[in-house]
């Protein structure tokens, strides 16, 4: 795909959801769009930042999702079309500015667009949310797309309706239409002149506090609701009358048109597909129930269709259509988690006792007891050359040597590796951004009450930013007895890159000031400490040497050591590792299996046959680290001489 | 647009974190956009970037915008950058007319190096893959790779085997352009690596009735 300001209008392409989004936002003549990065909704911001400069627009990482959102206001209310992009648990941390918001509006400026995208079953997340009952909490009028095209045009529908009712509007997508490409035909791009001037004198900015502000937004969501009783973003697809009707909304949409489809229901079940999901378009709803006495609900996470039609159909009184409702409320359908075709094929055959087998039980028994014997577990783990595993390792053999019980808290990003294997569970708490820093604050003032174990506070670089730094201050502030990790890899690695504050870089690639954990803590008066945690010993000691030093309030050390697979796009590996056969002992060297037990880096195997160590070439990345590791000093790394360097640096950059 | 050999056709493209799968799938779906089909590329993949299965859907159909999830026991072709791979999605979407692609370099996972769980027999699992399958592919991809220099480049010598296999409605002319839009920088090397896991399936091809 060519970067999504391509003049084509009318031209198909295949855009990522988000990269429809952004696309959306560029056709409604976006100005201003900031961003925290977290998936499934970090690649909106990257997309326009890229054309930010040849498009006139600003494009920003802001520090957190709170940020993201105030500027975004500022912008709209001096008349620039402004976006804010985050995840479920960013619009957690922009709550607090958005029910107030919400309520003021863009004072007749324009409009002003939050993009949240929903991680149903908490992949990639701390937790699973549905982000729908934000919209009906605080009342902002929201639009959920069902298809890629469905993301580009809501994005761009969603301006004009913010300007037309001079409010806050949202967008919410879920993980399956963010994080997957299909057809998109482009529309004309805007020319509209980004000019930002803020009246002093708005004409619909009305004294009289807060009720008359939520009186006001009412109005505005009644409006809306009007808007959406003849939107095109609901569609419905089936027989006048169907034996079942399916209410179906985001990329359940298509698993429900889907499952109708393979079982050749299409005679005999509707689908009705809802994008204008708050307010709920009720006439429009009550004119569908009319058609059929069983109705099912798909949508992710929560029942919130469910729930609102149903309130909506015993608000009708008895003359109106009472339909028997299957959902999650029913068993039908899982009460949480990510739903799939299967999940509706189920609750379709179930309802309609209909029989369905998705193949020859045979087969399936062969399979079976195949995958039994033969599939083995792959569970995630930190990459190979992760400085975490570095400064996990450090912490683990510390924690040992203090004796002390002591523990780790462990924070959001790769960070929460540290509650498995890849950082040898030294972690034992997580919660939210930040929450490795807050938490350790807390702990480090049981003292009193007899909590004598040593707690090491996590937080990743980019965090500290987001999170960390209230709690470091209340820690300073209130002299808890504290020690703050901060693991510096130079990226916001797990979401894919982006720079932070640490950096310097910002989104549109310009060198901003740059800022470092350092300055910050040293500006509190505590002891700060910078190791470099590939240097296994002297991390160790330096740790240890923290952990004894109670006397003086927080205590923080840095861990810096950039990222592998940063480092790996931009080089060729530092080292040539492999293992000399004739020193490792294998079994009976009394290590235990140190390097692949419990070092377990993933360029580490073990070799049954011969019962040694060995390095698989494809999976190592170079770092060395496994050197230092191994007490026999069998794994020898050596200096990479590239003979096709040229050749190598060509592959990286590819 | 050719007539598909199903409507809609569903492939699995699955890999471990850090192969690079999601390049194969991309490199298709982008083709195939061009040649104007429908065409719906979900994924599940790991938090971490590294070590987890990472699975990808492609769904193509001249008619309509599929679900972004095959479902289950219902892919028609399956491409597998590691053989365990292979047997995983076999199990959850694999039926007796499945095809299956699949590159036969292991990567142990952390559970075999620090468990002391064992990986299979490489050629018991090959044995059952083909057992499980229409047709199989079995190819060397990481090594073809290897010798252009970096074994990185197994997945775009996997899409060169996918398309040679003639499955689906695309040649080299419809692959070269998106190819090389994805790598500006190495596009010829890439083009060698793709017609590479052409030539693979020219000279390795086994099929089995199952």
């Amino acid at each position: 795909m060519p970067d999504i300001d391509i003049d084509a209008t009318g031209k198909t392409v295949m855009l990522l959801g988000n990269e429809a989004i952004a696309r959306g936002a560029l056709e409604a003549g976006v100005g201003f769009v900031a961003s925290y990065p977290g998936t499934p909704s970090s690649e909106i911001l990257p997309a326009l930042a890229k054309v930010a400069k040849r498009r006139g627009l600003y494009a920003e990482w802001s520090i957190n999702e709170m940020v993201a959102m105030m500027n975004a206001a500022a912008a709209a209310m001096s008349g620039i079309r402004a976006m804010a992009t985050m995840k479920q648990n960013g619009t957690n941390v922009a709550m607090d500015f958005l029910a107030t918001q919400v309520r003021w509006g863009v004072r007749g400026g324009a409009g002003l667009v939050l993009v949240n995208c929903d991680d149903p079953g908490g992949r990639n997340s701390p937790n699973e949310q549905d982000t729908r009952s934000v919209a009906k909490m605080l009342d902002i009028p929201m639009l959920e797309p069902g298809d890629f095209q469905e993301a580009k045009d809501m994005t761009r529908w969603l301006f004009d309706l913010s300007e037309e009712l001079d409010t806050l509007v949202m967008l919410r997508a879920v993980a399956k239409i963010s994080h997957t490409s299909g057809n998109v035909t482009l529309g004309e791009l805007s020319s509209r002149e980004h000019r930002a001037s803020f009246p002093l004198d708005p004409p619909r900015m009305v004294a009289g506090g807060s009720l008359n502000a939520h009186a006001r937004l009412h109005e505005k969501l009644e409006k809306t609701r009007e808007k959406y009783e003849s939107s095109p973003f609901n569609r419905y697809v089936g027989p006048d009358k169907p034996e079942l009707l399916i209410i179906a909304c985001g990329a359940s949409w298509l698993h429900s048109m889907e499952a109708v489809r393979l079982l050749g229901l299409q005679d005999r079940v509707g689908v009705l597909k809802l994008g204008t999901i708050w307010p709920l378009p009720e006439k429009l709803v009550v004119k569908h129930l009319a058609k059929s006495d069983k109705v099912l609900f798909i949508e992710e996470v929560h029942p919130f269709l469910e729930g609102n039609v149903m309130e909506l159909a015993s608000s009708r009184g008895p003359t109106g259509p009472h339909p028997f409702f299957y959902g999650k409320r029913s068993g039908h359908i899982p009460a949480f988690g990510e739903l799939n075709p299967d999940a509706v094929i189920q609750a379709v055959t179930r309802i309609m006792d209909i029989a369905y087998q998705s193949r020859p039980s045979e087969y399936s028994n062969k399979v079976e007891a195949a995958a039994k014997e033969e599939v083995i577990l792959r569970i995630g783990t930190l990459c190979p050359g992760c400085p975490h595993r570095a400064s996990y390792w450090a912490i683990h053999k510390a924690l040992k040597l203090d004796g002390r019980d002591g523990f780790a808290t462990s924070d959001n990003g790769c960070m929460s590796a540290g509650l498995g294997p890849g950082g040898f569970f030294v972690a034992k708490t997580h919660g939210a951004m930040g929450a490795g820093a807050g938490m350790a604050d807390g702990f480090g003032k049981l003292g009193q009450f007899g909590l004598s174990q040593p707690v090491l506070g996590s937080v990743g670089d980019s965090t500290f930013f987001h999170a960390g730094i209230p709690p470091l201050i209340n820690a300073v502030w209130n002299r808890s007895n504290m020690i703050l990790i901060i693991y510096d890899n130079s990226a916001t690695a797990m979401t894919g890159f982006q720079p932070h504050p640490g950096t310097g870089m910002t989104a549109m690639g310009a060198q901003g000031q740059t800022i470092t954990p350092e300055d910050i803590c040293r500006s509190l008066g505590i002891r700060v400490e910078i190791c470099d945690p590939f240097e296994l010993d002297k991390t160790t000691e330096t740790l240890l040497d923290v952990m004894r030093d109670e006397d003086h309030g927080p205590r923080v050390v840095i861990m810096r050591h950039e990222c592998e697979l940063q480092r790996a796009r931009r080089e060729t590996p530092p080292y040539l590792v492999y293992v000399d056969a004739e020193k490792c002992l294998g079994e009976s060297c009394g290590c235990d299996r140190l390097c692949t037990r419990i070092f377990r880096c993933p360029g580490l195997r073990w070799n049954e046959k011969t019962g040694k160590a060995e390095i698989d070439e494809v999976t190592c990345c170079g770092c060395g680290l496994c050197v230092d590791v191994c007490p026999q000093g069998a794994i020898v790394r050596e200096v990479a001489v590239s003979e096709e360097k040229e050749l190598q640096e060509e592959i990286v950059g590819r | 647009m050719k007539p598909l050999i199903k409507d809609p056709l569903s492939l699995i493209i699955i890999g471990v974190a850090g192969q690079g799968n999601v390049v194969i799938s991309s490199l298709i779906c982008n083709a195939l956009v061009r040649e104007g089909y429908l065409v719906t590329f979900g994924q599940s993949y790991p938090p971490q970037q590294r070590g987890g299965s990472v699975i990808n859907y492609v769904r193509i159909s001249r008619e309509f915008q599929a679900s972004p999830i095959v479902p289950q026991g219902r892919a028609d072709v399956i491409v597998a950058m590691e053989p365990v791979e292979a047997l995983r999605m076999l199990n959850q979407y694999g039926n007796p007319d499945v095809i299956t692609i699949v590159n036969v370099r292991p990567l142990q996972a952390i559970d075999v190096t620090g468990l002391g769980v064992k990986y299979p027999s490489l050629d018991k699992l090959i044995e059952d893959i083909k057992e499980l399958s229409a047709q199989t592919w079995v190819v060397n991809a990481t090594e073809a790779a290897q010798k252009l220099g970096n074994a990185i480049m197994a997945n775009v010598v996997l899409a060169g085997t996918l398309v040679g296999a003639g499955i689906l409605p695309l040649d080299r002319n419809s692959m070269e352009p998106v190819i090389r839009e994805r790598f500006p920088k190495a596009g010829d090397l890439n083009m060698k690596a793709f017609d590479q896991g052409v030539k693979l399936i020219k000279r390795k091809s086994t099929s089995s009735a199952s």
